[in-house]
Formats: C-alpha cells, structure tokens, sequence
C-alpha cells in the first residue's frame, strides 16, 4: 500500500513496485487516448494569412464530441441543448485541455520514473497529481460504468469477475487521492 | 444546519447598473464518479471560495443533481466551464 509522509513543504510518496508500474502505465495509456485520433497540429503555409491566424488563435480544435465514451466524459459538451454553442466551444478550447491533461499525466510518469520508490511532490505538483489522478479515475469509471451509490455492488463482485481488478485499481486510485487531498490541506 | 457563510457570488442586488452580459452561470453537475472531496477541493481552488461555501456547493451538486458555482459574462462563464473540464468535474455554461 502506498505510504505517505511529509517534509517540511513536500511530500513524499512511496509507492510499491507494482504500484508504480501500474500507474505509470495507466497514465501512458491516458496520453495515448487523449492524443488518438487527433492529428498533429498543421503547420500553416506562410502564404495563407488566415491560416496563419487561425493557427495563432488555437481556431483549430475539433468540432464534433468524440466518439470514445472515455474522451466524451473527460472533454463533454460545454452546453447542453445548443449543439452549435458547443461544437464553437469545442473549437477554440478541445486541443488545449488535451494538451493539459496529457501534460499532467507526463508530469506524472516521470516523477514516478525519475528515481526509486519514493516520489517527492513539491507544492507545484499536487495540482497536475489530484487532476491526472481524477482523470484516470474517471476513464476507469466510464469504462465499468460506475452508477451513483452502486458501491456495495462493485464491493461484492465475485473476485472471478473480470471487472474485480479494474474496480480495485478505481479503488486504490480513490484512496490516493484522498490521502492527496488530505495531506495538503 | 444553517450555512451562514457569506455569499461570495456577484449579486445583482448590490449593483447600482446591471450589466446586459451578466446573467450567465456555470453549471456543475453531479456524476458518480468524483470524490466529494475532491469537487469542494476545486471549489476552493479555482474560485477561491471558502470551505463553508465550497462545501455547500459540493452538497448542492450531490444532493440536487446541479449547482450554478459562479456567473458573470458569457466569456468569463466559457473561461470557468474549461477550468472545471481541466479539474475533471462535468460542467456547462447557460444563461441564467
């Protein structure tokens, strides 16, 4: 079980082994899914001023939801009932909080690859941990299809059940961010 | 319990103009995934609210489904519906 302690303004996380493969790896996958299916930014031709502006701007962001249930919960609609609003929206402000969240899971993975077990997290890094952390809770939510109040289901899910040791990842990642949240407030 | 933690939101009654552009809100809704914790977390992050306010809103959130967290301009609700996207949290802009 990953241990936590504090000092002076840091805090130090030591994970198990496993642990830290397993999140490292989880994380990999994230920036994967966040990066799939997008294609790499265009570099405007010189010539094309509006292009230039465009590129300038960040005017270059899909407009239609994702079809991935994971990526739809992690980037949903920003309106409800007005289709056009949210496909603008999706346009100027999809790319960067792809770009953020895999920003925040590598900022992740290589705090955990830097060096042994134990993870130093300075005041700047709780922010991306609590958010890369809640979003790996969120991919593994959708993909089980977690309901409200349906805990003591999961919880008696016979350990043969394939979906057991994605729900006990959930689990753990629930309990990370809890003693996250606690040990910096 | 009676929350008596002031109301940090900008008010219409105590403005002397009202401007055309402010009756926007954001949006957050419940989802069953993120930790209570965590969403009062944000609250007080992003927003800077107190733990009182933030923890009402939290509760608002679980309790009825949704919350209106902040309003303002119509740009100013898009800039906090992107902030809540980024932390994870499910949120919308509409006019109020």
């Amino acid at each position: 079980m990953t241990r936590f302690r504090r000092r002076k303004h840091r805090l130090v996380l030591t994970f198990t082994a496993d642990e830290a493969v397993l999140l490292a790896g989880m994380l990999r996958n994230l920036v994967e899914l966040l990066y799939d299916g997008m294609p790499p930014r265009p570099a405007p031709a010189a010539d094309d001023p509006l292009a230039v502006l465009a590129e300038a701007e960040g005017f270059d962001g899909p407009t239609a939801p994702p079809e991935d249930e994971v990526l739809k919960r992690l980037l949903p609609d920003a309106y409800s009932g007005d289709d056009q609003a949210a496909s603008e929206f999706r346009r100027f402000t999809e790319r960067g909080l792809r770009d953020g969240k895999a920003a925040d899971a590598k900022l992740v993975i290589d705090a955990i690859e830097a060096g042994d077990s134990d993870v130093e997290l300075g005041p700047d890094d709780q922010l991306p941990w609590l958010r890369a952390i809640n979003d790996l809770r969120l991919a593994l939510g959708t993909r089980l299809g977690v309901e409200e109040d349906d805990h003591d289901f999961w919880e008696s899910l016979d350990p043969e059940d394939p979906r057991r040791v994605t729900y006990d990842i959930y689990d753990w990642l629930a309990y990370l961010q809890s003693a996250l949240l606690h040990n910096i407030s | 319990m009676v929350t008596t933690a002031p109301s940090e939101l900008e008010s219409p009654e105590t403005g002397t103009s009202v401007e055309p552009d402010l009756p926007w809100v954001t949006i957050v809704w419940n989802d069953p995934v993120n930790l209570m914790d965590y969403v009062t977390f944000v609250f007080q992050t992003y927003f800077g609210y107190s733990k009182a306010k933030a923890e009402k809103l939290m509760w608002q959130v679980h309790k009825e489904g949704k919350s209106a967290v902040s309003n303002g301009s119509r740009e100013a609700m898009e800039r906090d519906v992107e902030a809540m996207h980024g932390y994870g949290l499910w949120a919308t802009c509409e006019k109020s």
